[in-house]
C-alpha cells in the first residue's frame, strides 16, 4: 500500500491503538494535520500552547495506563513541549512526542522554525529519533510507542522533517517491527537473591515497606498488601505512591519524606530493614543521606538498574518487573506480626494527631487543608481523580485528601512543574471520561496554564478546578519565612478574578471564602454540567507541616506547634527543631482512636492570642 | 576512586556518540578518555571509556550505559586480564646538540621516529597511558612543541568470553564503598 509519510503517521497510530492526541498544528507539521481528515477515528485535541499538549499526554498516560501522544510542530513548537517532556521523563510517563521538522535538505541552515530537536530533547527523553525518509516512519512509531511503555516507562519523541511527511513510499506494518538489540526492558534477579532478601524479611524486627509509583504502573496493589498482611509489615508510600495502597488500609501508614507524616519519618529511622517497591530513594523523600536510615539494611526493587545504589546504597537488589518478583519472593517469607513495632509507630501516630490542623480549634479562617479535606469527603462515595500541580497545595492534598485507588492522584512529582495540573487533568478526563476529576492547583502554577480553560470548553469536558488562592507563591514563601527571615522577595501576588476569568471562558465560575460555604460550592460545582473554576480564598500565609528542611535529618523536622501558629502573632519562631520523642498526650484510647480518625476535636482550649496581621505586601 | 575500563558495544547510528557524552555529562561522570572505532561486525562501534570513579560509582555508569537505548554491551575491563593501549606522537625540538639524547630515549621506549627537521622530531610511541606519560616527561627538558595522544583503547586477554548482559549490580553485601562520590544532592 502506497502512503505518504504523514498518512503512515496517522495509520501507525490507529493500529497502535490510539484514539485521542493532543496537539497544535504548524507548518512543519502541516502535511500530518492535512492527512489527519482521513482518520476520523482518532480525535485531537487542539490544545492553547504546547506545553499543554505534553502534560495532556502525561495526564492520560498516568490515568490509564497508555501511552499519550502529543503533535506539535518544529522549533518553537516543540521547544515549548520540552517542560512536560521532562515531566514525563522524572515520572516516568509513556508519552509519545511527534514533532514537524523543517525538510531534510534544510537542516542546519537555521531555516525558519529550525531547531536540533533531538539535541534539545536527549537528556530528558527516554529515546529519540530524527526521521527524514518516509520509509523510516513506521519502525520510528512502532519502536517509540514499544520504547514508551516498556521497562520503566518515560517519553520518547519523534522528529519527522516535512519532506518526509510529504513523500509517497510503501506502507509495511509487520515489516516495520521494533528491531532493538541494545535495549532491555527487563531483567531477572539471581534466586540467591531473591533467597537474601526473604532471609532480611524474615529476620527483621522492625521492617517497612516502602510504596513508589513502581506498584501503580505495575498494578501489584493486592500483591504488596498480601506482603504486608503475611510478614505483619507497615506500608509507607512515596507522593507518587500514593494511591497504590488504600488509604484506609490497616497497614498504610501515610506519606513519607520532606512533607510526609512524622511517625512514618520516624519510623523510617528506626526501621532495621526497608523493603523499597518501585520508588527511587528521591532527596525529597530521603532527606540528608548521611544519617538516612542507618539502622537499616535495605532491599531494592526496581525495573530500573541504573536506580539500584544511585543515592542509598542497598544490601539487595532485586532488578526487574515487580509483579514477578513479588510472585517469587512471596512464598519464601514466613508469617509475622511485629506487635511491638507496631505498638511503637501507634504511639507515636497519636502524638502527631494532636498537632494536625484537622484537630485544632476552629478559628473562623478558611484552611487549603479543610478545603480538601472537605472536598474528599464530599465526593469519597464518587470516583475521582485529582491532579496537582506542585507546592503547598500538592502537600496538603497529599496529606487530607485521602486515596483510595490507583492513579487517583495524578501530580508532578519528580520535576514539581507548576502548571501542569490543569492540562494534565484534560488529559485524564479523556482517559477516564466516566470518573470526575479535580484540578487542586495553586493560584500562581493556575496562572501559567490557564489558557487551557479554553481547550476544556471548546471539548465539552468537565474539570473542576479548585484554586487554592493564598495569593502568595505559598511554597516559595513558607521557605521564605523559615529559610531567609520572612523576607518574601517575589511571592506576594495578585492574580486575576477567577470567576470572572472561567465566565470569560463561557465556564461557571465560583467564589469560596468561608468554611461553611465549602460543602455548598462543592455541591453546585458537582452539579454544574462544564467546567468549573472554584477560588478558594484561603489563609494567605499558611504552612505545610511537618517539614524536613532540605538536607536534613529525616526525623528533624519542622513540626506545627501545638498551638495553632496562625492564631498567633509573633511568634512564628515557635516551631521546634528537631523534635524529641514527645510523650504520649493520650492517656485514654478512646481519645486517641477520635483523633486518629482525623476528625474528632481534641479538647483543648482556643488560644487566646488576636489573629495575625496580614503582611502588608500582600494586596487583594 | 579510581581508574576503570568500560567497554561498550554501540550501534553504529547518527548520534550515539552525542547520546553518550550526554549521558556522562548529565550524570556528572568524570571521563578520563573516551575513543570510539569500528569492530569486525558492521555497524557495530566499539567505545572505551576510562573513567574516574569509585567501584560504586563504575558499576552505576556501567547500569548507565545499558540503559541506552542503542548501546548493545557494555563490558568492564578494570579487573580482569586485560590490554591497555594508547599511541602519542610527540613533536620535540632537538638540536645537533641533543639529538642524540633524544634517539637513545625514543629507544628506550621502544618509540619509533616518523619525521625528522633540522630542528624537531616527532616520535611515535606506542603503550600504556602510564608509558606515554612518561615518555612525555623525560622528552620535557628538551621542549616539546606539540603532542597529541588517542586515548587508551583496551582488550581482554585470552579466549574467554566475558559476560554480557544484564550489568552486575553490586550491593553492600559484598563491596563497600564508604566514600560514596558522585552523589550529589539537590536542594
Amino acid at each position: 500500500m502506497k502512503l505518504t509519510g504523514a498518512e503512515i503517521i496517522w495509520e501507525c497510530l490507529q493500529k497502535e491503538g490510539v484514539n485521542v492526541v493532543f496537539g497544535y498544528p504548524g507548518g512543519a507539521i502541516l502535511p500530518t494535520y492535512d492527512a489527519m481528515t482521513k482518520y476520523p477515528k482518532i480525535h485531537h485535541v487542539l490544545v492553547r500552547h504546547e506545553q499543554g499538549a505534553t502534560h495532556m499526554a502525561d495526564g492520560y498516560a498516568r490515568a490509564s495506563g497508555k501511552v499519550g501522544v502529543a503533535i506539535a510542530t518544529s522549533g518553537p513548537g516543540a521547544t515549548n513541549m520540552v517542560t512536560g517532556i521532562a515531566t514525563a521523563m522524572m515520572d516516568s510517563s509513556p508519552i509519545v512526542c511527534i514533532t514537524g521538522q523543517v525538510g531534510s535538505k534544510a537542516i542546519g541552515t537555521d531555516a525558519f522554525q529550525e531547531t536540533d530537536v533531538t539535541g534539545v530533547t536527549l537528556p530528558i527523553t527516554k529515546h529519540n529519533y530524527l526521521v527524514t525518509k518516509p520509509g523510516d516512519i513506521a519502525r520510528a512509531i512502532r519502536e517509540a510507542f514499544y520504547i514508551a511503555s516498556s521497562g520503566r516507562p518515560g517519553p520518547v519523541l519523534i522528529d519527522i522533517t516535512k519532506d518526509a511527511q510529504q513523500m509517497t513510499t510503501e506502507f509495511d506494518w509487520a515489516a516495520a517491527a521494533p528491531r532493538l538489540p541494545g535495549y532491555r526492558p527487563s531483567y531477572h534477579a539471581p534466586a540467591s537473591e531473591f533467597a537474601r532478601a526473604a532471609e532480611l524479611i524474615n529476620s527483621a524486627k522492625r521492617p517497612l515497606i516502602f510504596v513508589g509509583q513502581g506498584v501503580v504502573k505495575s498494578g501489584t496493589t493486592a500483591e504488596v498488601l498480601k506482603l504486608a498482611k503475611t510478614a505483619g509489615i507497615p506500608i509507607t508510600t512515596t507522593l507518587l505512591g500514593i494511591g497504590a495502597i488504600p488509604a484506609s488500609s490497616e497497614f498504610n501508614l501515610g506519606m513519607m519524606g520532606m512533607h510526609g507524616e512524622s511517625w512514618v519519618n520516624e519510623a523510617i529511622q528506626q526501621a532495621d530493614l526497608l523493603i523499597a517497591l518501585g520508588m527511587r530513594f528521591d532527596d525529597r523523600v530521603t532527606g540528608n543521606l548521611k544519617t538516612y536510615a542507618l539502622n537499616a539494611k535495605k532491599i531494592h526493587v526496581d525495573i530500573d538498574p541504573t536506580e539500584i545504589n544511585k543515592n542509598v546504597p542497598v544490601d539487595v537488589a532485586l532488578i526487574g518487573d515487580l509483579r514477578e518478583v513479588l510472585s517469587l519472593i512471596q512464598p519464601q517469607v514466613k508469617k509475622a506480626e511485629h506487635k511491638e513495632w507496631w505498638a511503637d509507630i501507634n504511639a507515636r501516630r497519636g502524638d502527631s494527631a494532636v498537632r494536625d490542623i484537622q484537630n485544632l480549634p476552629d478559628s473562623g479562617h478558611l484552611y487549603a487543608a479543610h478545603v480538601i479535606n472537605d472536598i474528599w469527603r464530599l465526593t469519597q462515595k464518587r470516583d475521582t481523580i485529582v491532579v496537582t500541580d506542585v507546592g503547598q497545595h500538592q502537600m496538603w492534598e497529599a496529606q487530607y485528601f485521602r486515596h483510595e485507588k490507583p492513579r487517583s492522584l495524578i501530580t508532578s512529582g519528580g520535576l514539581g512543574t507548576m502548571g501542569f495540573a490543569l492540562p494534565a487533568a484534560i488529559g485524564a478526563k479523556f482517559a477516564c471520561p466516566d470518573k470526575d476529576v479535580w484540578v487542586v492547583v495553586g493560584d500562581g502554577g493556575f496562572q501559567m496554564t490557564s489558557c487551557e480553560l479554553a481547550t476544556a470548553e471548546q471539548e465539552g469536558i468537565k474539570v473542576n478546578v479548585a484554586i487554592i488562592n493564598n495569593a502568595f507563591l505559598g511554597m516559595v514563601r513558607q521557605w521564605q519565612e523559615f529559610f531567609y527571615d520572612k523576607r518574601y522577595a517575589a511571592t506576594p501576588m495578585t492574580g486575576p478574578n477567577f470567576v470572572k476569568l472561567a465566565e470569560a471562558y463561557r465556564l461557571t465560575g465560583f467564589l469560596c471564602d468561608k468554611r461553611s460555604d465549602v460543602k455548598a460550592t462543592v455541591e453546585k460545582t458537582l452539579a454544574a454540567k462544564g467546567t468549573v473554576v472554584i477560588d478558594f480564598v484561603v489563609e494567605k500565609e499558611d504552612t505545610v507541616f511537618p517539614m524536613v528542611p532540605a538536607g536534613a535529618d529525616l526525623d528533624k523536622m519542622i513540626r506545627r506547634p501545638k498551638q495553632d501558629v496562625m492564631l498567633e502573632s509573633g511568634s512564628d519562631k515557635d516551631w521546634e527543631m528537631p523534635s524529641p520523642a514527645l510523650p504520649n498526650v493520650f492517656a485514654e484510647a478512646k481519645a486517641e482512636a477520635k483523633a486518629l480518625n482525623g476528625r474528632g476535636k481534641v479538647a483543648q482550649k482556643p488560644a487566646k492570642a488576636p489573629a495575625r496581621k496580614v503582611t502588608k505586601t500582600s494586596r487583594r | 576512586m579510581a581508574k576503570h575500563t568500560l567497554i561498550a558495544y554501540v550501534e553504529d547510528v547518527p548520534g550515539v556518540l552525542n547520546r553518550i557524552a550526554s549521558l556522562f555529562r548529565r550524570r556528572n561522570f568524570n571521563i578520563d578518555s573516551l575513543t570510539v572505532g569500528r569492530t569486525e561486525q558492521p555497524g557495530v562501534s566499539r567505545l572505551t571509556v576510562v573513567v574516574d570513579a569509585t567501584e560504586a560509582g563504575a558499576r552505576i555508569v556501567e547500569a548507565n550505559l545499558y540503559k541506552l537505548v542503542n548501546v548493545l554491551r557494555v563490558d568492564d575491563l578494570t579487573h580482569k586480564p586485560s590490554l591497555f593501549r594508547e599511541l602519542g606522537l610527540v613533536k620535540v625540538k632537538v638540536t645537533n646538540q641533543t639529538r642524540a639524547e633524544v634517539l637513545q630515549l625514543t629507544d628506550v621506549f621502544r618509540a619509533r621516529v616518523v619525521d625528522v627537521d633540522e630542528a624537531t622530531l616527532v616520535i611515535e610511541v606506542t603503550g600504556t597511558p602510564e608509558k606515554i606519560g612518561k615518555f612525555e616527561m623525560v622528552l620535557r627538558p628538551y621542549g616539546i612543541v606539540e603532542i597529541v595522544r588517542t586515548g587508551a583503547v583496551a582488550m581482554a586477554r585470552g579466549h574467554e568470553l566475558l559476560s554480557a548482559a544484564p550489568p552486575l549490580v553490586r550491593t553492600t553485601a559484598d563491596d563497600h564503598h564508604p566514600d560514596h562520590a558522585g552523589v550529589s544532592m539537590s536542594v
